[in-house]
């Protein structure tokens, strides 16, 4: 059953969406009552996917949710508490159009970047916690989300506490030139010095991760886990063919696959997520003095 | 002149390879190959040499000057045991307290099935990590295309220099001008909109100092620059560790977020 759905994951949705949506969207369903699932094509009811932390129910595929949704899957109730939720991007390098790109990720976000940071509790032990959005630009990294990652690290070092981060991201954001590639450095550092305290890192890669996140934060928790199906690389499917003049094999880049090629500690369900991460955060926990 | 009047020189054919900076700057080149944990991968030439008198490890993209030399060197686009090779060699350094000296010049890293497999971004993601805490002074030099993360994993360092025709981006030129416009041929805007060159690098801080070209004849370049790294690295060999690690992390923490 389970190795049945594995092998029909869908492309990532960003690929498909087109297609998908103009085949089966049908007139007679109200939009916010029902939902397709684009793996198994059963039509859900969206109450019934939200109580399965938009899970398929039939299929296991999962549908994209944003940070808040995480957040609220993730922590504790009531215990979340954001940190530098004001910080927002401007213009650096005067970059065509990137001004009204950034209007829109607020209008379509509701988020002010594209990270997400605060501290929480998961199931009682205190860590601290990003999580980027992928509705606002794709969870593009610039300099925002580079000095948000960073302070977060900072804070954790101070205070003893392990950060748990959720990635998805298309990599650094080309709007704003070299100074997001130069996040890619900046974040390592952050990471490094938590790590050097002694301190856990645990990340949640999900569908997408690519480019300069994978390359840097991603990449560089003590423990990786990685959602079913979730697409995680360096460069994109896209590039890779044009690169090699070949298609890739189907799952190729899922988290499956990095899982098998060791790159991965683990694919958990979202519907395991905050026990798995529970459990690891007790593992990990200091005996008390 | 125009940015993409850079990019391209960064990429002229006969333009000096990193191999070149090596033979023309150090002596006593001893090449050291591999990384220990798959292969060797040739686009990443390493070693250990002697920068006037004092023993330095030494690592390039290396892009390959004929046909048959760009294929052997995947036209200096590195694999994932590339970066390890190079990790490899700054861990020796550190261990025999030699800085480190990188020399970069590549389109970026290698976007293949093989590279993705063998985890393209974990490689370049621990370089970051690792470069950071580097007990030994590190200087990264620009010479021709600084390729994103390609070129960035092996520039965390304590000053990255630039030469005059290199350029530095997160996307290449065509690359941008595709998902800006949907069309490759408008290179040029996007370059310009980039902000690639060594000048635009200087502005933002990014870089600490651009070399001027002296036409197709590098000798002088070359003497300039073995002068330059001898004086700065024997500058930062003289500070405490702490301070030194200090000095690099606060060079990448302020990026961007200088007076904001």
């Amino acid at each position: 059953m389970l190795k049945k759905s594995l092998f029909k994951r869908p492309k990532n949705e960003l690929e498909t969406y087109d297609s998908k949506h103009t085949k089966t969207a049908s007139p007679t369903v109200p939009d916010e009552m029902c939902s397709i699932c684009p793996s198994c094509h059963a039509t859900l009811f969206t109450s019934d996917l939200s109580d399965n932390h938009h899970v398929c129910p039939k299929c296991g595929h999962h549908f994209r949710v944003n940070a808040r949704q995480r957040i609220s899957m993730t922590a504790d109730d009531g215990t979340f508490s954001e940190m530098d939720a004001d910080l927002q991007s401007e213009n650096l390098i005067g970059f065509p159009h990137y001004d009204g790109k950034l209007k829109n990720a607020r209008l379509e976000s509701a988020e002010k970047e594209a990270v997400v940071c605060g501290t929480c509790e998961i199931d009682g032990f205190p860590c601290a916690l990003f999580v980027m959005e992928p509705y606002f630009m794709v969870g593009s990294m610039g300099t925002v989300v580079g000095e948000k990652i960073t302070r977060l690290f900072e804070y954790a070092a101070k205070e003893g506490l392990p950060v748990v981060g959720f990635t998805v991201s298309g990599g650094a954001r080309m709007q704003e030139g070299i100074l997001s590639l130069m996040q890619m450095a900046k974040t390592s550092g952050a990471v490094k010095r938590h790590s050097d305290e002694g301190l856990l890192y645990i990340t949640v890669l999900t569908d997408p991760t690519t480019g300069g996140v994978t390359a840097s934060f991603a990449m560089e928790g003590d423990v990786i886990i990685a959602e079913p199906g979730a697409l995680v690389g360096f460069a994109g499917p896209r590039v890779i063919e044009q690169t090699i003049r070949q298609k890739l094999p189907a799952g190729f880049q899922r988290a499956e696959f990095l899982q098998d090629k060791g790159f991965v500690d683990a694919v958990v369900s979202r519907l395991e997520q905050k026990r798995y991460l529970a459990k690891l955060l007790s593992l990990h926990a200091k005996e008390a003095e | 002149m125009e940015a993409i009047e850079r990019v391209k020189a960064a990429r002229a054919k006969g333009r000096p390879t990193g191999t070149d900076f090596i033979h023309k700057i150090f002596t006593d080149f001893t090449e050291l190959h591999g990384d220990r944990r798959y292969g060797d991968d040739k686009a990443v030439v390493s070693g250990i040499a002697r920068l006037i008198d004092m023993p330095v490890t030494v690592i390039a993209l290396e892009r390959g000057h004929d046909t048959t030399d760009k294929i052997k060197r995947n036209f200096g686009c590195a694999h994932p045991e590339g970066y390890r090779k190079a990790l490899r060699q700054m861990k020796l350094a550190e261990k025999f307290h030699r800085p480190v000296v990188c020399f970069i010049d590549t389109s970026g890293a290698y976007c293949g099935k093989s590279a993705e497999e063998r985890g393209q971004g974990e490689a370049i993601a621990e370089n970051l990590m690792e470069m950071m805490t580097l007990k030994t002074p590190i200087i990264s030099i620009l010479i021709g295309e600084g390729g994103s993360g390609g070129a960035l994993g092996l520039a965390v360092a304590d000053e990255v220099w630039m030469l005059e025709n290199a350029v530095y981006s997160v996307i290449s030129p065509e690359g941008c001008a595709s998902i800006l416009w949907k069309d490759p041929s408008k290179s040029a805007e996007a370059a310009e909109c980039l902000k690639l060159t060594a000048g635009d690098l200087l502005s933002l801080r990014v870089i600490e100092r651009v070399f001027k070209e002296p036409g197709e004849d590098f000798t002088e370049l070359y003497e300039t620059i073995r002068t330059e790294l001898y004086s700065t690295i024997q500058k930062n060999k003289a500070l405490p560790t702490e301070q030194l690690l200090d000095h690099r992390y606060h060079r990448f923490r302020r990026i961007g977020w200088d007076g904001r």
